[in-house]
């Protein structure tokens, strides 16, 4: 499945674990949020980087002492129009220190990139169309301001509002 | 043109709006090519207030806190007349409608909006919408301190708001600095209110879960007393709550006060202070020099002083019975003894409640411009008002409101009647409302009649949805479809009062259009002859009990 990072379209060098598959020994996987509680020990204990999917409804505060031993973290929207995994995103990032891959899976359309991007995702699984179209030609909707702090890296603070933020132009 | 005194756009305001307007140009492209589909397009189009009504899109355009300049009433005419029929519908939230824009025309109504420092984000889908405040703010005579400085505070860190852009459902946030409530904040998803308390501090009531629509519900006090500067970081808190906990599974169910009545106000008041608690020291704390720097944009104009007493203004209320009567409906108390807050009644007889057309709101800002500081309010009771009048201008202000038409003596009276758009513009009505409003004012178009009547509220929803605020009128009137007939529910005793907010309790079976009248009429009648020494409709009623008003209505229809 076609991966959006920053550096543009890249092949998704993870391994997406059935909760029945045996883990192996080591590469890249990402197991289920359930799988994770059930079989944690053992997952940390294998060589290879180790990434959780979370449903938008399972608590994020369950990772809370795991964050720095996790790769990747992939929130799902179900539908585009279902913005739980929005706070679950600003709670792992804010709250809870964690620096990893944050991933948004499902529907994921290039209008509301700009939203995750804000709120800490820094990957998106593209299974829409267009959406892969104007990510490949680098067309994001562009804006230079907002009315809200974000953990977004090119952001910064400006003005006298505590709430105001401007992109920061990128280095040529 | 005076000065505006409410809150200016700065450079980085206008490149905000513009910036958006421009990416809503873009996405009406990729629309009109085809390359979204209308499911994707809606989301999109509802961030810019672009709405699919039944017979055309419609573009709400937001006012916040119900503040406009006589240049932004005179630029929201012009845009009615280039891009609309030439008039617009105000409504209850206090935003304008337009009901027949064109898509293609809407990215440079948006442009032209953008000019005077205004925009349609915020008025529709499932986000925050278009924060409103007391219509009387900074001129109320009540007055403990302007919520239009919050609510200004609140329209820009909720908009665009990255986490609660796809909340469970809209969110409706109302703010009221004064006792007398007028900004009904009991019945919105978050209601602020501005107190002081024992040690002479002003901060928020906070009241979370209240709401009209399907499912009526009074708020709950989740904060007797928030210091202002943590407002922000409050409110994200019970945001973040709302949109974790939120159901998602019904829409009829989703709004924030089906999760405080399910969950119970002392869980949803843990969860919300828990959250906050651990981001009230952060990034949202309110550094006092920016509240200072927004609340001097709201200074006061400077009102020369005017005399209290005018002898001309005497004489013409003695002269002139219909001046007197719209002195007592239409004319209200100013902080300054000097000075009148006016509104201009948008409800002339059998006229569609709220609506106007360019030519009158042009009229308005005229007279804004030469009487009242050049400041507009449009009220949730989809009037208008002009909120720094001399007491010596008033006769002159009375007659050129009368040639626009806005000088009935009907404020608070049985034809001020709140009514949603209804049938004739809405795909969700089972009713018209419209025609029911106009034929309740044609029949108590007397104005002596009206004022005998006394105060007497009627709101008028064509469908469960509420828009119309049925709930809260003490003749609530909604319209429902039995198998393909459209009838009229009637209620009683509903109040948005603060300390006195209730909900309407349903008379009996519905009535068909043809009747609401004489079953109007019938209430009027009973509460005519029952009524005690300066009792209201709404007293008697609450004295006397819903029996005798159900008895008369059903002898009649």
């Amino acid at each position: 499945m076609p991966l959006f990072r920053e550096s543009g379209i890249v092949e998704d060098p993870w391994q997406r674990l059935a909760d029945d598959t045996p883990v192996p020994a080591d590469g890249m996987v990402l197991v289920s949020f359930a799988r994770w509680r059930e079989a944690r020990a053992a997952l940390l204990a294998r060589r290879g980087p180790i990434g959780v999917a979370l449903a938008n409804t399972d608590p994020v505060e369950a990772l809370a002492s795991d964050t720095s031993r996790l790769d990747l973290i992939t929130l799902h929207f179900p539908k585009f129009s279902d913005g739980r995994a929005y706070s679950q995103a600003r709670l792992l990032r804010e709250r809870l220190g964690y620096q990893g891959e944050l991933r948004a899976t499902g529907n994921v359309l290039q209008d509301q990139a700009p939203f995750m991007l804000r709120c800490g995702f820094d990957s998106f699984e593209v299974v829409n169309e267009p959406t892969l179209r104007a990510l490949r030609r680098g067309a994001l909707p562009e804006a230079s301001l907002f009315y809200q702090p974000s953990v977004a890296p090119h952001e910064v603070p400006t003005g006298t509002r505590p709430w105001l933020r401007v992109t920061r132009p990128s280095k040529e | 043109m005076p000065d505006t005194h409410f809150y200016r756009y700065d450079d980085y305001d206008r490149t905000l709006v513009a910036e958006r307007v421009e990416q809503f140009r873009d996405q009406v492209r990729r629309r009109l090519s085809g390359e979204l589909t209308e499911e994707q397009f809606k989301p999109l189009r509802l961030t810019n207030g672009l709405y699919l009504q039944l017979h055309a899109y419609m573009l709400r355009i937001a006012i916040p806190y119900g503040t406009l300049s006589s240049r932004q009433l005179r630029k929201l005419a012009d845009i009615a007349r280039k891009f609309d029929r030439g008039y617009g519908h105000f409504t209850t939230r206090q935003n304008l409608q337009l009901n027949w824009i064109k898509l293609e025309d809407a990215p440079d109504a948006l442009a032209a909006l953008a000019e005077v420092d205004m925009h349609a984000m915020q008025t529709s889908g499932n986000v925050i919408r278009n924060v409103t405040a007391d219509h009387f703010a900074g001129a109320a005579i009540d007055e403990i301190e302007d919520p239009r400085i919050w609510c200004e505070i609140v329209r820009q860190w909720s908009t665009l708001h990255p986490e609660f852009s796809f909340l469970p459902r809209k969110f409706k946030i109302a703010i009221t600095g004064s006792p007398n409530d007028r900004a009904a904040v009991r019945v919105h998803d978050i209601g602020l209110r501005l107190w002081r308390n024992e040690t002479g501090e002003v901060g928020f009531e906070v009241i979370v879960g209240g709401g009209l629509g399907r499912t009526p519900m009074i708020g709950k006090t989740l904060r007797e007393f928030l210091p202002k500067d943590e407002l922000l970081a409050y409110l994200e808190a019970t945001l973040r709550v709302y949109n974790r906990y939120g159901r998602r599974d019904n829409l009829y169910k989703a709004r924030i006060k089906i999760l405080v009545h399910e969950v119970g106000a002392e869980k949803m008041r843990e969860e919300v202070e828990a959250e906050y608690a651990d981001i009230k020291d952060g990034a949202l704390k309110l550094p006092a020099e920016t509240i200072e720097a927004i609340a001097r944009q709201f200074a006061p104009p400077a009102l020369p002083h005017r005399p209290a007493v005018v002898a001309t203004v005497e004489a013409l209320k003695l002269e002139d019975r219909d001046f007197a009567l719209w002195l007592k409906s239409n004319v209200s108390a100013h902080r300054l003894a000097g000075y009148r807050i006016v509104t201009a009644s948008l409800k002339p007889a059998g006229a569609p409640p709220g609506d106007a057309s360019s030519v009158q709101m042009e009229g308005v800002a005229d007279i804004a411009d030469a009487y009242s500081q050049g400041e507009i309010r449009v009220s949730h009771e989809q009037n208008l008002v002009l909120p720094h009048v001399a007491v010596e201008d008033l006769p002159v202000v009375w007659l050129a409101l009368g040639r626009l038409g806005f000088a009935e003596a009907n404020v608070g009276k049985i034809t001020d009647i709140i009514a949603c758009p209804g049938l004739d513009y809405c795909a969700l009505a089972n009713a018209r409302s419209i025609p029911v409003a106009q034929r309740i004012s044609n029949h108590f178009a007397r104005i002596g009649l009206q004022h005998d009547i006394g105060d007497l509220k009627i709101k008028i929803s064509g469908c469960i949805n509420a828009c119309g605020h049925h709930h809260v009128g003490h003749i609530g009137i909604l319209g429902v479809d039995k198998n393909g007939v459209e009838l009229y529910q009637i209620s009683l005793g509903g109040d948005v009062d603060f300390g006195k907010t209730a909900l309407g309790t349903i008379l009996g079976p519905a009535v068909t259009a043809d009747k609401v009248v004489e079953a109007v009429d019938a209430l009027v009648a009973t509460y005519l002859d029952a009524r005690g020494e300066g009792e209201r409709f709404v007293d008697t009623y609450r004295r006397i009990g819903v029996k005798p008003f159900k008895d008369r209505v059903y002898a009649v229809v």
